[in-house]
């Protein structure tokens, strides 16, 4: 472990993670407040979330991976990362099909940057995870399944 | 001590003459032993293979189970044979040693004839024999090595460190290790196993920048030759068990980074490339169809003594699964011939360890004893005389798990009880005292503390079809690898084929069906959420009461569910 790392990230904790993201270069400061599709964060209903996103019908997509635990160790912060293959990768959407809204986040990916996002999201049970590419003015989409169970009892 | 063969040998007909009870034969006992253990030596690679061994400092009695069922894509394949299913799957000749070594076939009689299994004292006579008998042989240890006794749990693991240094352990990895938690396992790692014993788990990380906990691998040079060791410890560590004793490790199955580390390990220069693994033998076998260049993954976890190992085609070639059984029952040893750079051809054997058949190693021993002193006078309490056998290994029950829902529901005055499907705890004959060791075998944890809770008959059903689908998944990434939570009170069925929420049906209690709304007094033991510390006395004191107010426990009925489309499976039988 790097405790070097982690106690100088502690001194910079109160930047918050998109203001480390943004310190990292990782993203540009003015992208951490981007315009807040309320409604997309509102939907209840996979075709409404997909809809305010502006996604319609999304085609499955092998160029999608997603990388997130098969049975999560704590609902409460289930780690999900995107890794998006398609060329001119222009945003990237997680969605939580179980989840009471199932948007849970959008990353817009400028030019040239390689698209690759990861984040945590909470999970109150068993779901598929999706994500939504935008490419080219064209949607794609892949799922995963992520198990919430309830403990106990291995091994 | 150092032997050569002949003296081994030797050394094994005295110990067979003298402990075998019925082979009173001194040329069928010496026979026996020789043909056991006579393994001539191939190739110029040797790894030693041990898992799972649960703290059993001394010879024990191992029930393999009568029911391993596997569903899907794994119905009838190895590991989920059992009984005759099992002998003709492999080979092995009814009524042999090696059958009652594998099976629970006919195991009080063969019990009695062949005496106790594994021990420290005569695994490690074996070790070091195979040791001598192929230089620069390592012994790699699977896990789940510092939990399942009195003594491993009051020493706090230090007498499991102590005997595994003594016994030549070269590389392991973790599951049950981590319930001492977090800061425990690095102190061993940092202070006892330094220059000694390397712990490795490429799949653990830190919760918050996934750096890595230990080394994702070794790489060890046997006879000129460099053998990368990878270690996959237990991905669901801080689900099956407590997560608040490892609260900033993060596991998983971590496939992609699995396949990083073997690339890594190539690239490094190693010509052979194993797993040692605590994943279970279903996700090995899953893992090695998709990750590549894996010469051979040694498991445990899922308890599951295979003789051969399951040949896995992959796009880069073929990987050996091999499972090497529990409590210090078997030893496996590979030998690989490695030939112009790559694994040319292997022999593989797993060798059950008859306490009878092998001296105890006077050190080991000595040790072993010198450890045991001071809780001696408390491990020997005689609780309670056991009419029938009992034994915990099986899919749905084992009679001591009976014995522990009858405790929980007279002493907890409850109307249900569960208790974890756990695959460790060993097996007591008909007529054996049951001692406070014995009860510890099958309780033996840093969390085991009763509950009692008011649960609605909802919540009950959505607790065993939790467990169901953490067994019988049609995908084993999402299997944990233990058996079904056991049950007392309760009758149901189950459909181990259905899909997730439609398996458990018909649940009753006393002849009545149970109601969603309706709520039940439910006990329990080993709580896995932080806020049920302490919540009530330790399973083995209420059992133990228990015990002590019987004296005599008569054999009784399993409560097993009414299986559903379980007819013609090989993992199953009556």
């Amino acid at each position: 472990m790097n405790h070097q790392r982690r106690d100088t990230l502690k001194a910079s904790g109160s930047l918050g993670v998109l203001g480390l993201l943004a310190a990292a270069g990782l993203i540009k400061p003015e992208l951490a407040q981007a315009a807040w599709n309320k409604g997309a964060f509102e939907a209840h209903k996979m075709d409404e979330a997909l809809a305010a996103i502006g996604a319609g019908k999304p085609a499955d997509s092998t160029d999608i991976q997603i990388t997130a635990p098969d049975i999560a160790e704590n609902g409460a912060v289930v780690p999900v990362g995107v890794v998006s293959n398609i060329p001119n990768t222009e945003s990237i959407a997680i969605m939580i099909e179980k989840n009471p809204a199932m948007l849970a986040a959008t990353f817009e990916i400028p030019a040239g940057t390689i698209a690759d996002v990861q984040t945590r999201v909470k999970m109150g049970q068993t779901s598929d995870v999706y994500a939504v590419v935008k490419a080219d003015g064209k949607f794609y989409t892949t799922k995963k399944e992520v198990k919430v169970t309830l403990g106990g009892c291995g091994g | 001590m150092s032997m050569n063969r002949r003296e081994f040998l030797q050394v094994l007909a005295v110990a067979a003459a003298g402990g075998m009870t019925l082979h009173s034969d001194i040329a069928r006992a010496e026979a026996a032993a020789a043909k056991m253990y006579d393994l001539p030596r191939f190739g110029n690679v040797s790894l030693l293979h041990m898992t799972d061994c649960h703290a059993q400092l001394l010879p024990i009695y191992f029930r393999e189970p009568n029911v391993n069922l596997g569903v899907g894509g794994m119905f009838g394949q190895a590991p989920h044979v059992v009984g005759e299913g099992f002998l003709k799957h492999f080979g092995i000749k009814p009524g042999s040693a090696e059958a009652h070594a594998f099976t629970y076939l006919n195991f009080v009689d063969a019990s009695r004839t062949y005496g106790k299994v594994g021990g420290f004292a005569h695994l490690s006579t074996l070790v070091k024999n195979m040791k001598a008998s192929r230089p620069g042989a390592l012994l790699l240890d699977g896990g789940d090595t510092w939990q399942g006794s009195g003594t491993a749990l009051w020493t706090n693991a230090q007498d499991m460190v102590d005997a595994c240094k003594l016994l030549g352990v070269d590389v392991m990895t973790l599951h049950w290790e981590s319930t001492y938690g977090a800061e425990r396992v690095k102190e061993i790692e940092e202070k006892d196993f330094a220059g000694k014993i390397d712990i490795v788990a490429q799949n653990v990380k830190t919760t918050d920048f996934e750096d890595p906990v230990f080394k994702p691998y070794v790489i060890k040079v046997i006879n000129g030759i460099p053998v990368a060791i990878i270690g996959q410890a237990f991905p669901y560590t801080p689900i099956a068990n407590p997560r608040w004793q490892t609260p900033n490790w993060s596991f998983g199955i971590q496939e992609q980074s699995m396949q990083d580390a073997v690339n890594a390990a190539r690239a490094e220069g190693a010509q052979v490339v194993v797993v040692l693994s605590h994943n279970g033998m279903d996700v090995d076998l899953k893992m090695a169809s998709r990750v590549t260049g894996i010469d051979a993954i040694f498991g445990g976890h899922t308890h599951d003594g295979m003789p051969a190992p399951t040949v896995v085609q992959n796009p880069g070639g073929k990987t050996l699964v091999t499972n090497a059984g529990s409590n210090g029952k078997f030893l496996g040893v590979m030998d690989f011939d490695v030939r112009n750079g790559k694994v040319a051809d292997f022999r593989y054997k797993l060798l059950p360890v008859f306490a009878n058949l092998l001296p105890a190693d006077k050190e080991m021993a000595d040790f072993i004893s010198k450890v045991r002193a001071p809780f001696i006078e408390k491990l020997s309490e005689k609780l309670a005389v056991s009419e029938g056998m009992l034994y915990r290994r099986g899919n749905f029950n084992g009679s001591w798990d009976q014995l522990i829902v009858d405790a929980l529901i007279a002493e907890k005055d409850a109307e249900i009880a569960f208790s974890p499907g756990f695959r460790w705890g060993t097996s007591l004959l008909p007529g054996d005292t049951i001692t406070m060791e014995h009860l510890l075998d099958q309780t033996a944890i840093t969390y085991p503390w009763t509950t009692l809770t008011n649960m609605s008959g909802e919540m009950i059903k959505t607790i065993l079809e939790d467990v169901a689908d953490n067994l019988f998944n049609a995908d084993p990434y999402y299997q944990q690898g233990g058996d079904m939570v056991r049950v007392g009170g309760l009758q149901y069925s189950c459909d181990p084929t259905a899909g997730m929420g439609k398996r458990i049906d018909n649940m009753m209690l006393k002849g009545k069906r149970i109601e969603p709304g309706k709520t039940y007094k439910v006990a329990g033991w080993a709580p896995v959420s932080e806020e049920a510390k302490d919540a009530g006395p330790a399973v083995w004191d209420v059992v133990a009461n228990y015990l002590r107010a019987q004296k005599v426990i008569s054999q009784r009925p399993l409560n097993l569910p009414t299986l559903k489309g379980m007819d013609d499976n090989p993992g199953v039988s009556v």
